[in-house]
């Protein structure tokens, strides 16, 4: 066929059609991202979680998390009556295929998703001895895999157990907040296919982000507080006895 | 008083020679860009935003299934997205004539959120899929984009779930 002119200008507006749906596919690196606009952390509401691990499925498959290792897991807590003390804590396989049964009488059950807390004050990397791991600008912490030695001090740092040495690499690994989809203007894997929104993304630094009506209106907490981390995931609902 | 000007000298020599590889050797191991942001590699942040996403996002989802939104919107699973069920499918929505999503098994994949558990919040609708269904599938009853089963369907089955 020939390409006369009037053939071109009349494919011109189905190809600019077609090229959105292909832009529409593949959201690329935003160039308009600026690291000292943002400042990320995540909500959690519990009362929304029910345990159905999607999160850690996505997660596992969005970073190549190696199995029986996770960047975030649920926890089932089960408090009996007054002993907030000691509640019994389970996770089988990080809850990524959800949780069994459990009809105890008494008490109360709830899930916890656990996951990096992004500290702005973090303790894993301030023992890093090569500054392999460290704060971005943005407050997300990352580790910089082809810097890392695995001396495993973060992994003993982190008040929070988030951290693991991968198999394969033999270098720390941790929940990166998805660090390559926040930044192309996307939400977390978790936070994608939660199905009760009880994940929330947050950015600190955008006041036209929910989260800071949700602050303000609720009371949250954040994990381990006393540890004085400066924790960026805020859990709303949480009850006493969660560690 | 300088007569040992010679010693000192060849010390003064020493040490140049010393700073000299020290910062030859300095700047040849350590990366360019640490230092530029922290105590890091500055490099790494854009290096770990480079990679890939697996899970396109459900906007990405609905330029083109436009007809299930629709669907999804008369139900209450309007709230869920696209990959929470299909799986990550940025593959797919990259190159959506030869990558197809696998077809799902409902029977797993509902009682993954639906099957009753007592830590479950009290308000999620949750049943025990071995009385519910006695292992149907269940979109045998239920459409999964918009789950609630209409007056006639319900007749059909004689009012049972």
């Amino acid at each position: 066929m020939d390409i006369t002119r009037r053939r071109l200008l009349m494919l011109l507006p189905a190809a600019a059609v077609a090229w959105q749906y292909i832009e529409a596919g593949t959201p690329e690196a935003s160039p308009n991202y600026k690291l000292t606009e943002h400042w990320w952390g995540m909500l959690i509401d519990i009362p929304k979680c029910i345990g159905c691990g999607s999160c850690v499925r996505a997660c596992a498959e969005e970073n190549d998390v190696p199995d029986r290792f996770y960047r975030t897991w649920i926890e089932r807590y089960h408090v009996a009556d007054w002993q907030i003390e000691r509640p019994e804590v389970e996770s089988p396989d990080g809850g990524k295929q959800g949780f069994p049964a459990n009809e105890v009488s008494g008490g109360k059950n709830f899930f916890v998703p656990k996951l990096c807390n992004h500290c702005a004050d973090s303790p894993c990397t301030q023992v890093c001895p090569v500054g392999a791991t460290f704060v971005s600008p943005d407050g997300v912490v990352l580790v910089d895999k082809t810097y890392c030695l695995g001396c495993r001090y973060c992994v003993q740092a982190c008040p929070y157990g988030c951290r693991f040495i991968n198999p394969k690499t033999n270098t720390a690994e941790k929940c990166s907040l998805c660090y390559h989809r926040i930044t192309k203007g996307l939400t977390t894997a978790c936070c994608e296919v939660c199905p009760t929104g009880a994940r929330q993304l947050a950015d600190l630094k955008n006041p036209k982000d929910p989260i800071h009506e949700f602050l303000k209106t609720h009371t949250v907490q954040v994990l381990k507080p006393h540890m004085a981390t400066g924790a960026k995931v805020f859990y709303n609902g949480m009850d006493g006895s969660v560690r | 008083m300088f007569k040992d000007l010679e010693h000192l000298l060849r010390l003064a020599v020493v040490i140049t020679i010393a700073v000299v590889i020290f910062v030859a050797l300095r700047t040849a191991v350590v990366p360019q860009s640490f230092g530029q942001y922290g105590h890091y590699r500055g490099a790494a942040v854009a290096e770990i935003a480079a990679r890939p996403v697996a899970f396109a996002g459900r906007e990405a989802c609905e330029t083109c299934h436009t007809d299930v939104v629709d669907q999804k919107k008369q139900g209450k699973h309007v709230v869920v997205a696209c990959e929470a069920c299909h799986g990550a499918l940025a593959r797919h929505a990259d190159d959506p004539a030869s990558v197809k999503p696998a077809k799902l098994d409902t029977a797993v994949l509902c009682a993954r959120c639906h099957e009753a558990n007592s830590a479950k919040p009290k308000g999620f609708p949750q049943v025990a899929t071995a009385d519910h269904s006695g292992g149907l599938a269940c979109d045998t009853c239920h459409q999964p984009h918009r789950p609630k089963i209409e007056a006639e369907v319900k007749s059909a089955t004689g009012g049972k779930k």
